[in-house]
Protein backbone atom coordinates (compact mmCIF):
# COMPACT_ATOMS: atom_id res chain seq x y z
CA UNK A 1 0.00 0.00 0.00
CA UNK A 2 2.69 2.27 1.06
CA UNK A 3 4.68 3.63 -1.35
CA UNK A 4 8.14 1.74 -1.33
CA UNK A 5 10.37 5.16 -0.53
CA UNK A 6 8.34 6.55 2.16
CA UNK A 7 10.99 7.01 5.14
CA UNK A 8 8.43 5.61 8.56
CA UNK A 9 11.39 6.88 10.68
CA UNK A 10 11.39 5.09 14.36
CA UNK A 11 7.26 4.06 13.17
CA UNK A 12 9.30 1.06 11.74
CA UNK A 13 10.46 -1.18 13.96
CA UNK A 14 14.28 -1.65 14.13
CA UNK A 15 14.22 -5.42 14.66
CA UNK A 16 11.03 -7.21 13.66
CA UNK A 17 12.28 -9.52 16.21
CA UNK A 18 12.02 -7.02 19.03
CA UNK A 19 7.99 -7.63 17.98
CA UNK A 20 7.98 -11.04 18.40
CA UNK A 21 10.05 -10.41 21.95
CA UNK A 22 7.38 -8.50 23.21
CA UNK A 23 4.63 -10.56 22.11
CA UNK A 24 6.10 -13.57 23.64
CA UNK A 25 7.07 -11.66 26.52
CA UNK A 26 3.70 -10.34 27.46
CA UNK A 27 2.27 -13.86 26.98
CA UNK A 28 4.53 -14.96 29.77
CA UNK A 29 3.26 -12.18 32.05
CA UNK A 30 0.06 -12.91 31.00
CA UNK A 31 0.11 -16.41 31.89
CA UNK A 32 1.63 -15.97 35.22
CA UNK A 33 -1.25 -13.60 35.90
CA UNK A 34 -4.21 -15.45 34.66
CA UNK A 35 -2.64 -18.57 36.31
CA UNK A 36 -0.89 -17.78 39.43
CA UNK A 37 -0.94 -13.71 40.37
CA UNK A 38 -4.76 -13.06 39.84
CA UNK A 39 -6.21 -16.52 41.25
CA UNK A 40 -4.09 -15.27 44.86
CA UNK A 41 -5.96 -12.37 45.06
CA UNK A 42 -9.26 -13.73 44.32
CA UNK A 43 -8.91 -16.30 46.19
CA UNK A 44 -8.14 -13.95 49.32
CA UNK A 45 -11.20 -11.54 48.78
CA UNK A 46 -13.48 -14.68 48.27
CA UNK A 47 -12.69 -15.75 51.65
CA UNK A 48 -12.50 -12.28 52.62
CA UNK A 49 -16.45 -11.62 51.85
CA UNK A 50 -17.14 -15.09 52.92
CA UNK A 51 -15.63 -14.31 56.68
CA UNK A 52 -17.01 -11.29 56.58
CA UNK A 53 -20.67 -12.19 55.36
CA UNK A 54 -20.47 -15.42 57.68
CA UNK A 55 -19.46 -13.44 60.65
CA UNK A 56 -22.55 -10.97 59.76
CA UNK A 57 -24.81 -13.99 59.40
CA UNK A 58 -23.39 -15.87 62.21
CA UNK A 59 -24.30 -12.21 64.59
CA UNK A 60 -27.75 -12.01 63.02
CA UNK A 61 -28.11 -15.97 63.78
CA UNK A 62 -26.75 -15.29 67.61
CA UNK A 63 -29.16 -12.47 67.93
CA UNK A 64 -32.27 -13.97 66.67
CA UNK A 65 -31.83 -16.53 68.86
CA UNK A 66 -31.36 -14.34 71.92
CA UNK A 67 -34.46 -12.49 70.82
CA UNK A 68 -36.37 -16.19 70.68
CA UNK A 69 -34.75 -16.96 74.03
CA UNK A 70 -35.76 -13.69 76.01
CA UNK A 71 -39.37 -14.53 74.34
CA UNK A 72 -39.34 -17.87 75.81
CA UNK A 73 -37.93 -16.58 79.09
CA UNK A 74 -40.71 -13.98 79.43
CA UNK A 75 -43.23 -16.17 78.15
CA UNK A 76 -42.41 -18.54 80.72
CA UNK A 77 -41.50 -16.07 83.57
CA UNK A 78 -45.20 -14.81 83.20
CA UNK A 79 -46.54 -18.73 83.42
CA UNK A 80 -44.35 -19.16 86.74
CA UNK A 81 -45.77 -15.95 87.84
CA UNK A 82 -50.17 -16.98 86.82
CA UNK A 83 -48.42 -20.65 88.50
CA UNK A 84 -47.32 -18.78 91.52
CA UNK A 85 -50.43 -16.57 92.36
CA UNK A 86 -52.69 -19.80 91.99
CA UNK A 87 -50.27 -22.22 94.07
CA UNK A 88 -50.63 -19.14 96.72
CA UNK A 89 -54.28 -18.36 96.57
CA UNK A 90 -54.79 -22.64 96.36
CA UNK A 91 -52.33 -22.56 99.76
CA UNK A 92 -54.43 -19.76 101.17
CA UNK A 93 -57.66 -21.29 100.27
CA UNK A 94 -56.11 -24.54 101.54
CA UNK A 95 -54.95 -22.94 104.88
CA UNK A 96 -58.31 -21.63 105.44
CA UNK A 97 -59.94 -24.97 105.24
CA UNK A 98 -57.24 -26.37 107.40
CA UNK A 99 -58.14 -23.71 110.21
CA UNK A 100 -61.56 -24.19 109.94
CA UNK A 101 -61.93 -28.19 109.99
CA UNK A 102 -59.17 -27.84 113.43
CA UNK A 103 -61.63 -25.37 115.07
CA UNK A 104 -64.12 -27.52 114.07
CA UNK A 105 -62.42 -30.51 115.43
CA UNK A 106 -61.10 -28.66 118.24
CA UNK A 107 -64.62 -27.53 119.69
CA UNK A 108 -65.39 -31.19 119.22
CA UNK A 109 -62.81 -32.36 121.32
CA UNK A 110 -63.50 -29.99 124.09
CA UNK A 111 -67.04 -30.71 123.78
CA UNK A 112 -66.51 -34.24 124.24
CA UNK A 113 -63.79 -33.58 127.28
CA UNK A 114 -66.08 -30.98 129.02
CA UNK A 115 -69.36 -33.73 128.44
CA UNK A 116 -66.80 -36.32 129.98
CA UNK A 117 -65.77 -34.60 132.66
CA UNK A 118 -69.77 -33.86 133.99
CA UNK A 119 -70.02 -37.44 133.56
CA UNK A 120 -67.20 -38.33 135.70
CA UNK A 121 -67.79 -35.75 138.06
CA UNK A 122 -71.78 -36.56 138.50
CA UNK A 123 -70.71 -40.74 138.48
CA UNK A 124 -68.34 -39.17 141.53
CA UNK A 125 -70.96 -37.08 143.12
CA UNK A 126 -73.58 -40.12 143.32
CA UNK A 127 -71.17 -42.51 144.48
CA UNK A 128 -69.98 -40.20 147.32
CA UNK A 129 -73.50 -39.16 148.38
CA UNK A 130 -73.90 -42.99 148.32
CA UNK A 131 -71.14 -43.49 150.30
CA UNK A 132 -71.57 -40.52 152.51
CA UNK A 133 -75.77 -41.69 153.14
CA UNK A 134 -74.27 -45.24 154.07
CA UNK A 135 -71.78 -44.24 156.62
CA UNK A 136 -73.38 -40.57 158.18
CA UNK A 137 -76.03 -42.84 159.28
CA UNK A 138 -73.99 -45.26 161.15
CA UNK A 139 -71.51 -42.43 162.43
CA UNK A 140 -74.26 -39.78 163.26
CA UNK A 141 -75.96 -42.48 165.73
CA UNK A 142 -72.14 -43.31 167.06
CA UNK A 143 -71.88 -39.75 168.40
CA UNK A 144 -75.30 -39.60 169.47
CA UNK A 145 -74.55 -42.66 171.24
CA UNK A 146 -71.71 -41.30 172.96
CA UNK A 147 -73.52 -37.87 173.58
CA UNK A 148 -76.70 -39.59 175.36
CA UNK A 149 -74.19 -42.55 177.01
CA UNK A 150 -76.58 -45.74 175.47
CA UNK A 151 -76.62 -47.31 172.35
CA UNK A 152 -79.06 -46.67 170.10
CA UNK A 153 -80.05 -50.53 169.50
CA UNK A 154 -83.61 -49.70 168.50
CA UNK A 155 -82.63 -49.87 164.71
CA UNK A 156 -86.54 -49.14 163.99
CA UNK A 157 -86.42 -45.80 165.21
CA UNK A 158 -82.94 -45.01 164.67
CA UNK A 159 -83.55 -45.79 160.90
CA UNK A 160 -86.65 -43.48 160.81
CA UNK A 161 -84.27 -40.43 163.21
CA UNK A 162 -81.20 -41.11 159.98
CA UNK A 163 -83.68 -40.87 157.38
CA UNK A 164 -85.42 -37.52 159.02
CA UNK A 165 -81.87 -36.11 159.39
CA UNK A 166 -81.06 -36.74 155.52
CA UNK A 167 -84.42 -35.53 154.41
CA UNK A 168 -83.64 -32.70 156.09
CA UNK A 169 -80.25 -32.05 155.05
CA UNK A 170 -81.17 -32.48 151.60
CA UNK A 171 -83.63 -29.72 151.73
CA UNK A 172 -80.84 -27.10 153.04
CA UNK A 173 -78.61 -28.99 150.64
CA UNK A 174 -75.52 -30.32 151.55
CA UNK B 1 24.28 6.73 22.60
CA UNK B 2 23.76 6.39 26.55
CA UNK B 3 24.90 8.40 28.97
CA UNK B 4 27.94 6.70 29.37
CA UNK B 5 29.90 8.71 27.49
CA UNK B 6 29.31 11.59 29.77
CA UNK B 7 31.56 10.04 32.45
CA UNK B 8 34.52 9.94 30.59
CA UNK B 9 36.40 13.24 30.94
CA UNK B 10 37.12 15.56 27.77
CA UNK B 11 40.63 17.68 27.40
CA UNK B 12 40.83 19.78 24.71
CA UNK B 13 39.32 18.76 21.02
CA UNK B 14 37.25 21.26 19.14
CA UNK B 15 33.54 22.02 19.55
CA UNK B 16 32.46 19.49 16.75
CA UNK B 17 34.62 16.42 18.31
CA UNK B 18 32.82 17.29 21.70
CA UNK B 19 29.28 16.74 20.08
CA UNK B 20 30.18 13.88 18.27
CA UNK B 21 31.18 12.79 21.56
CA UNK B 22 28.27 12.99 23.37
CA UNK B 23 26.01 12.58 20.50
CA UNK B 24 24.71 16.19 20.25
CA UNK B 25 22.03 16.70 19.09
CA UNK B 26 19.84 14.04 20.07
CA UNK B 27 17.68 12.45 17.44
CA UNK B 28 16.44 9.37 16.35
CA UNK B 29 19.53 7.56 15.73
CA UNK B 30 20.21 8.12 19.47
CA UNK B 31 17.56 5.74 20.05
CA UNK B 32 19.00 2.65 18.01
CA UNK B 33 19.13 -0.48 20.01
CA UNK B 34 22.74 -1.47 21.28
CA UNK B 35 23.59 -5.09 20.48
CA UNK B 36 24.58 -6.55 23.43
CA UNK B 37 27.04 -9.09 22.30
CA UNK B 38 27.67 -8.80 19.06
CA UNK B 39 28.79 -11.72 17.15
CA UNK B 40 28.00 -14.27 19.73
CA UNK B 41 24.06 -13.05 19.85
CA UNK B 42 22.51 -12.10 16.91
CA UNK B 43 22.54 -8.44 16.12
CA UNK B 44 18.87 -8.22 17.38
CA UNK B 45 19.49 -8.92 20.68
CA UNK B 46 19.78 -5.41 21.93
CA UNK B 47 19.74 -3.27 25.00
CA UNK B 48 16.13 -2.77 24.32
CA UNK B 49 15.50 -7.05 24.43
CA UNK B 50 17.39 -7.49 27.33
CA UNK B 51 15.17 -4.46 29.21
CA UNK B 52 11.88 -6.33 28.36
CA UNK B 53 13.22 -9.23 29.10
CA UNK B 54 14.25 -7.65 32.74
CA UNK B 55 11.14 -6.00 32.83
CA UNK B 56 9.20 -9.22 32.11
CA UNK B 57 10.57 -10.86 35.06
CA UNK B 58 10.28 -7.76 37.75
CA UNK B 59 6.82 -7.66 36.55
CA UNK B 60 6.09 -11.63 37.50
CA UNK B 61 8.44 -10.97 40.73
CA UNK B 62 6.82 -8.49 41.92
CA UNK B 63 3.49 -9.95 41.67
CA UNK B 64 4.47 -12.92 43.10
CA UNK B 65 5.88 -11.07 46.24
CA UNK B 66 2.62 -9.30 46.82
CA UNK B 67 0.55 -12.25 45.89
CA UNK B 68 2.53 -14.85 48.49
CA UNK B 69 1.45 -15.99 51.32
CA UNK B 70 -1.91 -13.98 51.79
CA UNK B 71 -4.50 -14.06 54.86
CA UNK B 72 -8.07 -12.52 55.49
CA UNK B 73 -6.41 -9.72 57.44
CA UNK B 74 -3.58 -8.19 55.03
CA UNK B 75 0.14 -8.04 56.25
CA UNK B 76 1.73 -4.75 54.80
CA UNK B 77 2.85 -5.59 52.42
CA UNK B 78 -0.30 -8.17 51.16
CA UNK B 79 -1.79 -4.42 51.57
CA UNK B 80 0.32 -2.75 49.39
CA UNK B 81 -0.01 -5.37 46.90
CA UNK B 82 -3.86 -5.31 46.91
CA UNK B 83 -4.10 -1.97 46.90
CA UNK B 84 -2.49 -2.04 43.68
CA UNK B 85 -4.16 -4.48 42.45
CA UNK B 86 -7.38 -3.09 43.14
CA UNK B 87 -6.36 -0.01 41.15
CA UNK B 88 -6.82 -2.32 38.78
CA UNK B 89 -9.42 -4.90 39.23
CA UNK B 90 -11.83 -2.50 40.76
CA UNK B 91 -10.42 1.17 38.76
CA UNK B 92 -10.03 -0.73 35.69
CA UNK B 93 -11.65 -3.75 34.83
CA UNK B 94 -15.02 -3.78 37.26
CA UNK B 95 -15.69 -0.18 36.18
CA UNK B 96 -15.08 -0.46 32.53
CA UNK B 97 -16.56 -4.19 31.94
CA UNK B 98 -18.80 -4.58 34.72
CA UNK B 99 -19.42 -7.96 36.20
CA UNK B 100 -18.26 -10.07 33.90
CA UNK B 101 -14.28 -8.28 34.23
CA UNK B 102 -12.68 -11.30 35.84
CA UNK B 103 -11.65 -13.15 32.66
CA UNK B 104 -9.88 -9.88 31.44
CA UNK B 105 -8.75 -9.11 34.72
CA UNK B 106 -5.12 -11.35 34.16
CA UNK B 107 -4.96 -9.77 30.76
CA UNK B 108 -5.10 -5.51 32.37
CA UNK B 109 -3.44 -6.63 35.10
CA UNK B 110 -0.08 -8.00 33.35
CA UNK B 111 -1.04 -5.46 30.38
CA UNK B 112 -0.43 -2.13 33.20
CA UNK B 113 2.22 -3.63 34.93
CA UNK B 114 4.75 -4.91 32.16
CA UNK B 115 4.09 -1.13 30.44
CA UNK B 116 4.82 0.75 33.45
CA UNK B 117 8.08 -0.93 34.63
CA UNK B 118 9.76 -0.38 31.25
CA UNK B 119 8.25 2.68 31.13
CA UNK B 120 10.15 3.44 34.29
CA UNK B 121 13.45 2.11 32.99
CA UNK B 122 13.43 5.27 30.96
CA UNK B 123 14.33 7.51 34.20
CA UNK B 124 15.86 4.34 36.33
CA UNK B 125 20.11 4.31 36.42
CA UNK B 126 21.50 1.14 34.78
CA UNK B 127 18.72 1.31 32.02
CA UNK B 128 17.83 4.99 31.32
CA UNK B 129 16.18 3.85 28.17
CA UNK B 130 11.84 3.47 28.43
CA UNK B 131 11.71 0.13 26.94
CA UNK B 132 8.24 1.48 24.85
CA UNK B 133 10.18 4.37 23.10
CA UNK B 134 11.11 1.57 20.60
CA UNK B 135 7.81 1.34 18.28
CA UNK B 136 8.06 -2.54 18.07
CA UNK B 137 7.08 -2.50 21.81
CA UNK B 138 4.08 -0.81 21.68
CA UNK B 139 3.17 -2.57 18.18
CA UNK B 140 3.12 -5.81 19.91
CA UNK B 141 1.09 -4.94 22.82
CA UNK B 142 -1.43 -3.25 20.48
CA UNK B 143 -1.57 -6.23 18.09
CA UNK B 144 -2.58 -8.25 21.21
CA UNK B 145 -4.88 -6.30 22.77
CA UNK B 146 -6.52 -5.72 18.54
CA UNK B 147 -6.90 -9.60 18.54
CA UNK B 148 -8.09 -9.40 22.36
CA UNK B 149 -10.75 -7.48 21.56
CA UNK B 150 -11.60 -9.04 18.50
CA UNK B 151 -11.38 -12.57 19.24
CA UNK B 152 -13.81 -12.04 22.58
CA UNK B 153 -16.60 -10.14 20.08
CA UNK B 154 -16.20 -13.20 17.63
CA UNK B 155 -16.64 -15.65 20.78
CA UNK B 156 -19.81 -14.10 21.99
CA UNK B 157 -21.51 -13.23 19.06
CA UNK B 158 -20.31 -15.09 16.14
CA UNK B 159 -18.42 -13.79 13.00
CA UNK B 160 -21.18 -12.32 11.34
CA UNK B 161 -23.06 -10.61 14.51
CA UNK B 162 -19.99 -9.34 15.72
CA UNK B 163 -18.83 -7.58 12.56
CA UNK B 164 -22.37 -6.92 12.09
CA UNK B 165 -22.58 -5.16 15.76
CA UNK B 166 -19.24 -3.52 14.83
CA UNK B 167 -19.85 -1.95 11.42
CA UNK B 168 -23.30 -1.10 11.54
CA UNK B 169 -24.57 1.53 14.51
CA UNK B 170 -27.59 1.04 15.74
CA UNK B 171 -30.64 3.08 13.98
CA UNK B 172 -28.83 4.18 11.12
CA UNK B 173 -30.62 3.97 7.67
CA UNK B 174 -29.65 1.72 4.78
CA UNK B 175 -28.77 4.57 2.67
CA UNK B 176 -25.60 5.45 4.78
CA UNK B 177 -24.45 2.01 5.12
CA UNK B 178 -21.85 2.59 2.05
CA UNK B 179 -20.45 5.67 3.99
CA UNK B 180 -20.83 4.12 7.88
CA UNK B 181 -19.71 0.42 7.03
CA UNK B 182 -16.17 2.06 6.30
CA UNK B 183 -15.96 5.00 8.38
CA UNK B 184 -16.47 2.11 11.30
CA UNK B 185 -14.25 -0.66 9.84
CA UNK B 186 -11.54 2.45 9.83
CA UNK B 187 -12.22 3.42 13.11
CA UNK B 188 -12.89 0.37 14.89
CA UNK B 189 -10.17 -2.07 13.46
CA UNK B 190 -7.51 0.34 12.31
CA UNK B 191 -7.34 3.44 13.89
CA UNK B 192 -7.82 1.52 17.41
CA UNK B 193 -4.71 -0.56 17.77
CA UNK B 194 -2.49 2.35 15.51
CA UNK B 195 -3.44 4.86 18.06
CA UNK B 196 -2.54 2.81 21.20
CA UNK B 197 0.44 2.15 19.56
CA UNK B 198 1.46 5.48 18.95
CA UNK B 199 0.18 7.58 21.58
CA UNK B 200 2.69 4.90 23.56
CA UNK B 201 5.48 5.17 21.67
CA UNK B 202 5.16 8.82 21.05
CA UNK B 203 4.96 9.73 24.53
CA UNK B 204 8.21 7.46 26.19
CA UNK B 205 10.15 8.63 22.51
CA UNK B 206 9.43 12.06 23.26
CA UNK B 207 9.79 12.18 26.74
CA UNK B 208 13.31 10.41 26.31
CA UNK B 209 13.99 13.25 23.57
CA UNK B 210 13.19 15.81 26.04
CA UNK B 211 15.42 14.09 29.18
CA UNK B 212 18.55 13.91 25.98
CA UNK B 213 18.42 17.41 25.20
CA UNK B 214 18.48 18.64 28.70
CA UNK B 215 20.84 16.19 29.88
CA UNK B 216 23.22 16.48 27.03
CA UNK B 217 22.39 19.63 26.37
CA UNK B 218 23.29 20.93 29.94
CA UNK B 219 26.40 18.95 30.22
CA UNK B 220 27.73 20.13 26.67
CA UNK B 221 26.97 23.89 28.06
CA UNK B 222 28.76 23.13 31.03
CA UNK B 223 31.69 21.60 29.06
CA UNK B 224 31.94 24.50 26.58
CA UNK B 225 33.13 26.50 30.07
CA UNK B 226 32.69 29.97 30.34
CA UNK B 227 29.35 31.91 30.79
CA UNK B 228 27.66 28.76 30.04
CA UNK B 229 28.33 26.87 32.83
CA UNK B 230 25.94 28.64 34.67
CA UNK B 231 23.14 27.85 31.61
CA UNK B 232 24.25 24.09 32.26
CA UNK B 233 23.79 24.21 35.50
CA UNK B 234 20.24 25.34 34.88
CA UNK B 235 19.47 22.88 32.38
CA UNK B 236 20.47 20.18 34.69
CA UNK B 237 18.62 20.95 37.96
CA UNK B 238 15.77 21.56 35.21
CA UNK B 239 16.46 17.93 34.10
CA UNK B 240 15.23 16.50 37.44
CA UNK B 241 11.50 18.33 37.10
CA UNK B 242 11.65 16.37 33.54
CA UNK B 243 12.45 13.33 35.23
CA UNK B 244 9.48 13.42 37.63
CA UNK B 245 7.32 14.81 34.93
CA UNK B 246 8.55 11.33 32.61
CA UNK B 247 7.57 9.61 35.72
CA UNK B 248 3.99 10.26 35.68
CA UNK B 249 4.06 10.50 31.73
CA UNK B 250 5.12 6.72 32.02
CA UNK B 251 2.17 5.78 35.04
CA UNK B 252 0.19 7.71 32.61
CA UNK B 253 0.16 5.82 29.58
CA UNK B 254 0.38 2.33 30.87
CA UNK B 255 -2.67 3.49 32.74
CA UNK B 256 -4.82 4.84 29.11
CA UNK B 257 -3.31 1.71 27.21
CA UNK B 258 -4.87 -0.72 29.81
CA UNK B 259 -7.95 1.44 30.32
CA UNK B 260 -8.67 1.80 26.34
CA UNK B 261 -7.94 -1.79 26.21
CA UNK B 262 -10.55 -3.10 28.70
CA UNK B 263 -12.75 -0.13 26.86
CA UNK B 264 -12.51 -1.56 23.68
CA UNK B 265 -13.06 -5.11 24.63
CA UNK B 266 -15.81 -3.75 26.25
CA UNK B 267 -17.39 -2.47 23.29
CA UNK B 268 -16.86 -6.29 22.00
CA UNK B 269 -18.94 -7.81 24.73
CA UNK B 270 -21.45 -5.12 25.22
CA UNK B 271 -25.02 -6.13 24.16
CA UNK B 272 -26.22 -3.44 22.68
CA UNK B 273 -24.50 -0.14 21.00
Amino acid sequence: MLPYDINLGPLLPEHWQEMAVGVVLFLLVWWVMAKKIVPMFEKTYEARTEAIQGGIEKAEKAQAEAAAALKEYQAKLADARGEAAEIREQAKQQAAQLAADMKAQAQEESARMIAAAKQAIEAEKAAAQRELRGEIGSLATELAGRIIGEALDDDARTQRAIDRFLAELETTGV
Amino acid sequence: MGFLPLLVPLDGGSTEELFEHLGWPPGVESFAGRPLLPGVLPDWVTNTVAQAIIGAILVIIMWLVFARKQTIVPSRRQFAGEFLYDIVRNGIGRDILGPDFRPYLPYLLGLISFIIVNNFFGEFFFFMFPTFSHIAYPYALAIMSWLLYIIVGIKRFGVGHYFKKMLIPEGVPVGLYPLIIPLEFISNFIVRPVTLALRLFANMFAGHLVIMVFVIGGTLLIELGGPLIAAGSVSLIMSFAIFALELFVGALQAYIFTVLTAQYVSSSIAEGH
